[in-house]
């Protein structure tokens, strides 16, 4: 069964939606997914763009409101 | 009946909060209404932020300590003895001596680690100046230094943000006071898409680093090093040789936190404003520990022990919480062996560094010495 952790990064600015992604990533095991919680807009670009460079993969990305909804999956 | 008030952690935020809450709760620890102990793993209480200068011979190590006693207030119980388990369902924390404390308040403050173990080769391979002895081992490799590749490589996650940055920037100039800057190449390399988390910090270094010839390569996070072939090579297939490698290795929390089934890596799930932790009424958490997604720095560490404090006193006599936590961080930036500068900020305003000059990196030096009287709770 996949696990799915959310982190809330609503509102702040450091260390930043992509850098706490990538330290959660190194806590959960291959297969799982993590949804980025995010008001900064840059996030639904730096995200995926990191996420394809790397060779995981971007799930979802949706914006509700202000608040954007990313979803990643561990590939490695 | 007395109520008791345990601490975990004798670092800047559990000192912190044990001086505060003597300060604020007088009345009742005269009274014999509550007792505070510190739980505790090192006899010497270490001032962090001044292992930067250690590298560059400025500032002695003995400057760095106290002894844990003296810089608590003498009403608070310390003991020296490591907690190896945490029971928040049972309101204990067992200790490596064998002992048990019963509490009735808690506060988490084991703080964060570093894990060079995590990743191959850096160990081996790769110097850093978060720990004492790390930072002697690369005082003495920057001393016998005579030019070369320098890469300063930042992985995630890891505290005090701006430490990485300050270090390259002074660096630089340790290099030009040595004259190795025409046979020397300065790399910094940082785990997203600019070179720092905070964009205005990202910003304004980027034209630093030109002005200076710093190098940098951003969406590095480091996968393996070979310290044989001095090669650190990223999880986004870039290769990068070197002479000197200075790393600020990814850090997790306390074994302890794990140990007790706390929060994965060792960071406690904790509520940003209240800093309860999750699901908990009587457990707070504080500085590097919690799971809340700001800066790992002493000055948050700080911050948010000033909220605990008036939250814990105003629980103990009021039976109420006092206030909220806004998320304020403070932090001194070193731009140079002369200059520095500083940001603040909290979860509704963003920082905006300003303009460096010498008065703030002589704001930064003296805060150094400061940090004593701050920790006691005198400043």
């Amino acid at each position: 069964m996949v696990a799915k952790t959310t982190i809330d990064m609503r509102g702040a600015f450091c260390p930043g939606p992509l850098m706490e992604l990538i330290a959660n990533l190194k806590l959960v095991e291959i297969g799982d997914e993590i949804e980025v919680l995010s008001t900064d807009k840059g996030s639904a670009m730096d995200i995926p763009e990191w996420v394809k460079k790397v060779k995981h993969e971007t799930v979802s990305i949706e914006q509700i409101g202000d608040i954007w909804h990313i979803v990643v999956k561990k590939m490695k | 009946m007395t109520k008791k008030i345990v601490i975990v952690g004798g670092g800047l935020a559990g000192t912190i909060i044990a001086n505060g809450l003597c300060r604020q709760l007088g009345s009742e620890l005269r009274a014999n209404e509550i007792s505070i102990a510190v739980i505790g793993n090192t006899e010497q209480h270490m001032y962090q932020p001044g292992l930067l200068y250690i590298p560059f011979g400025k500032m002695r190590e003995k400057d760095l300590f106290r002894d844990q006693r003296s810089v608590l207030d003498r009403r608070v119980a310390f003991h020296l003895d490591p907690a190896t388990k945490i029971d928040v369902s049972n309101n204990s924390v067992a200790t490596e001596s064998g002992k048990t404390f019963d509490y009735d308040y808690l506060v988490i403050a084991t703080g964060s680690r570093l894990r060079p173990d995590t990743v191959p080769g850096m160990s081996e391979g790769a110097h850093w100046f978060y720990d004492l002895d790390g930072a002697r081992k690369l005082r003495e490799a920057l001393e016998n230094f005579d030019g070369g590749k320098i890469i300063v490589n930042v992985n995630a996650p890891h505290k005090c943000p701006v430490a990485p940055l300050e270090v390259t920037f002074m660096l630089r100039d340790y290099i030009q006071e040595r004259g190795l800057a025409d046979k020397t190449e300065i790399t910094y390399t940082y785990p997203i898409g600019r070179l720092h988390s905070l964009e205005p910090v990202a910003h304004w270094s980027d034209a630093e680093f030109t002005k200076s010839g710093i190098k940098s390569e951003v969406f590095f996070n480091t996968k393996s090093i070979d310290a044989e072939k001095k090669i650190i090579s990223s999880e986004e297939e870039s290769d990068l040789a070197y002479d000197l490698l200075i790393t600020i290795p990814p850090h997790q929390g306390a074994q302890v936190i794990t140990d007790s089934d706390l929060g994965a890596g060792g960071w406690v799930p904790t509520n940003r404003e209240s800093l309860l932790r999750e699901g908990t009424n009587n457990v707070f958490v504080c500085g590097d520990t919690t799971n809340i997604p700001i800066s790992k720095a002493g000055s948050t560490a700080h911050f948010e022990a000033d909220t605990i404090i008036d939250n814990l006193s105003s629980l103990v006599s009021e039976g109420r919480m006092a206030r909220k936590y806004d998320g304020k961080v403070f932090c001194f930036i070193e731009t140079g062996s002369h200059n520095g500068t500083y940001i603040a900020f909290n979860y509704t305003n963003p920082p905006n560094p300003g303009p460096p000059s010498q008065m703030v990196h002589w704001f930064k030096l003296a805060y150094n010495r400061l940090y004593w009287l701050s920790v006691r709770g005198l400043l």
